[in-house]
């Protein structure tokens, strides 16, 4: 797979990371959270969070509604601007002096947890959108597909079991279909960080588990970070994991390590 | 760019050749036609066919923005007006010493204003080709602009409208003053000559109705080139899903400002070619209601279809010419009850409806098996 790192049209903002961290952070860390806090009217959606993600690795998250999971996401992708905290990405890339299309362009790619995709536009054009390329107005004017560019979208219809309805209107898929074509779209961008929220919400069990395969082979050559609430998914992933609870990390470790921790049963996992 | 022939099919390279062709040459040579004949085209018709052209080409800039990139501006009757007086500024210089005072630079209304010599930003205007350029690059740099601060800070939906319909009203209000230097209420008009042809002159009008269906047919084919990219496909997304857009790394600021700009530059052509077949341009082309009855012919063609926004600024122009002469005082009711009933009855417009028969015909008779 080509991984040529994209051009930056605009300088990249720089940070220095305090040596006195209390995290644990190495060369290997791809994604680096530290203090962050974002509240609406008062509320603190996300309060003093802290989290560090390595490069290729697959994190599962998980937490009860309002936990700030999506927050978080947005926080990442440069939607939402925190108001305290650091958001480093790779060796020192302040994310929250960017926008979202700056973000996007480095190397996250987001999943929203409601599939969004272009229900006007087919299953092929789609994924000729998210194709890895040129960004610029006039360049994506000119744009025309290649051969190598034709056979990859070919490739990721296939890994999302669309081949046979490239044509087909976006918005005429069934919800989890629309979910795997969202996922192709990630794919088919070749993005470093994956940032996946609810990915086999409404899916079948067997859907639910070829998302899980899927995941599955991505881990390694990507970093992937799953949100979800079914607990039988995240644990087919055998990921380590982060149970967030009122905007900050209640626990982190293993699968097991987190459903026997008592204070994650009192507040989630429990009832 | 799109290669050549899938801007269109091929049925529709044909129709857009035959269409145009009929438009191009059928109506001159029936216009040449000794008056007796049957199929003899009036003179009177010849503008007015032109007239409908500029307001197709408006029509089209229309249809870039709101039909693809989801922008509903109210504002466009702006662009259009301006573009419309660059043309008037030119036509204005060649009336030279022909004016009711007769003084050899300053047009009229400025001697009957007092004035003793040309504003600075009428220089350049008694020459054709820069006027030509400004009646485009006015409304482009207005409209990117206006569109860097408006879509930077993501203002959209009906607050867009609504500063777009501002915009509009404010550069009337502007114009309606004689101390701009543009004729204030009256405008600019009594035009004699156009690139020293005889402005009233049938063959000029018919020179014009030429270049009107022409610029049309061209425009037509640019939106074509636009909206079959890559970029027309952003658009598409822009409009359906924005924030979306935005994570697969495309500016929507930059893509809309595209959008936007180049919908402006269409509509200043649509005025520059308007102002000499009608012969006058007044402040009352800034007025807020003309830019939103631009709306309303895209709408009763059918949004996002290019051809769509054609067949609506004839159909609805055709049907005003008729109506505020056999009845003017109920067009503007008609007008309304029009917008409410496509937006209820038909939101796809004539186009969509038109689609929606053809589904409901056997197939055989749609001729399916010949796709």
């Amino acid at each position: 797979m080509n991984v040529t790192s994209l051009a930056l049209k605009q300088p990249v903002p720089e940070v220095t990371r305090a040596p006195s961290r209390a995290l644990a952070t190495s060369a290997d860390t791809l994604l680096y959270l530290d203090g962050v806090t974002v509240s609406f009217d008062g509320f603190k959606a996300l309060n003093n969070l802290s989290l560090v993600i390595d490069r290729g690795e697959l994190r599962t998250i998980i937490g009860p509604n309002g936990a700030g999971k999506t927050t978080m996401m947005d926080v990442i992708t440069g939607k939402t601007k925190p108001d305290t905290g650091t958001v480093v990405f790779g060796a020192n890339v302040d994310l929250t002096k960017l926008d979202e299309t700056a973000i996007a362009n480095l190397g996250i790619g987001r999943k929203f947890q409601k599939p969004t995709v272009f229900e006007n536009l087919t299953v092929f054009e789609n994924l000729e959108l998210a194709l890895k390329g040129e960004r610029g107005m006039w360049k994506t004017l000119r744009a025309l597909l290649n051969g190598e560019q034709r056979g990859r979208i070919a490739e990721v219809l296939k890994t999302i079991g669309l081949s046979e309805r490239p044509a087909e209107t976006a918005g005429a898929l069934s919800h989890g279909q629309k979910q795997w074509l969202e996922i192709g779209m990630l794919l088919i961008q070749d993005q470093q960080l994956l940032l996946l929220d609810e990915p086999v919400a409404g899916m079948t069990d067997h859907e639910t588990k070829q998302t899980a395969e899927l995941i599955l082979t991505l881990a390694g050559s990507r970093t992937v970070v799953v949100v979800e609430h079914d607990m039988e998914f995240v644990r087919s992933l055998g990921a380590r994991v982060t149970v967030l609870h009122e905007g900050s990390v209640l626990a982190e470790g293993s699968i097991d390590h987190v459903q026997s921790h008592p204070r994650v049963i009192e507040v989630y996992l429990g009832r | 760019m799109t290669p050549f022939a899938s801007v269109l099919g091929p049925r529709g390279w044909a129709a857009f050749l035959g269409i145009g062709l009929v438009l191009l040459v059928g109506v001159p040579i029936l216009n040449l036609l000794p008056a007796s004949s049957p199929f003899h085209i009036p003179n009177y018709l010849v503008p007015l066919l032109g007239k409908y052209a500029c307001y197709a080409i408006l029509a089209l800039a229309m249809d870039l923005v709101w039909g693809y990139a989801g922008i509903l501006s109210l504002g466009h009757g702006a662009f259009f007006a301006l573009g419309g007086y660059c043309m008037g500024m030119y036509l204005m210089r060649q009336i030279g010493t022909r004016g009711v005072y007769g003084h050899p630079v300053l047009p009229d209304f400025m001697v009957f204003l007092n004035w003793k010599e040309l504003p600075w930003y009428w220089h350049g205007f008694d020459w054709f080709i820069f006027a030509a350029f400004m009646a485009l690059a006015v409304p482009a740099l207005l409209a990117f602009v206006f569109g860097w601060f408006a879509f930077r800070s993501r203002v959209t939906g009906v607050y867009l409208s609504i500063i777009t319909q501002a915009l509009t009203f404010a550069l009337l209000l502007a114009f309606f003053r004689n101390d701009m230097g543009f004729g204030g209420n009256n405008g600019l008009t009594d035009f004699k000559d156009i690139l020293g042809f005889e402005m009233q002159a049938p063959a000029t009008r018919r020179g014009l109705y030429v270049a009107s269906i022409l610029a049309l047919g061209l425009s037509f084919l640019a939106c074509r080139v636009i909206v079959t990219s890559r970029l027309g496909k952003v658009l598409l997304a822009v409009r359906d899903a924005e924030s979306r857009v935005r994570f697969l790394g495309y500016s929507v600021t930059n893509a809309k400002l595209f959008a936007f700009t180049v919908s402006a530059i269409l509509a200043g052509l649509a005025g520059a070619l308007y102002v000499p077949q009608v012969g006058i341009i007044n402040p009352s082309e800034f007025s807020p209601a003309n830019s939103i009855e631009i709306a309303i012919w895209v709408a009763v063609g059918g949004r996002g279809t290019l051809v769509g926004a054609i067949l609506g600024a004839g159909l609805v122009n055709w049907f005003k010419t008729w109506l505020t002469g056999a009845a003017p005082e109920i067009w503007l009711f008609f007008l309304g009850a029009l917008f409410i009933l496509v937006t209820l009855a038909m939101p796809a417009g004539v186009i969509g409806l038109a689609k929606q028969l053809r589904r409901k015909r056997p197939p055989a008779a749609a001729g399916a098996p010949a796709e």
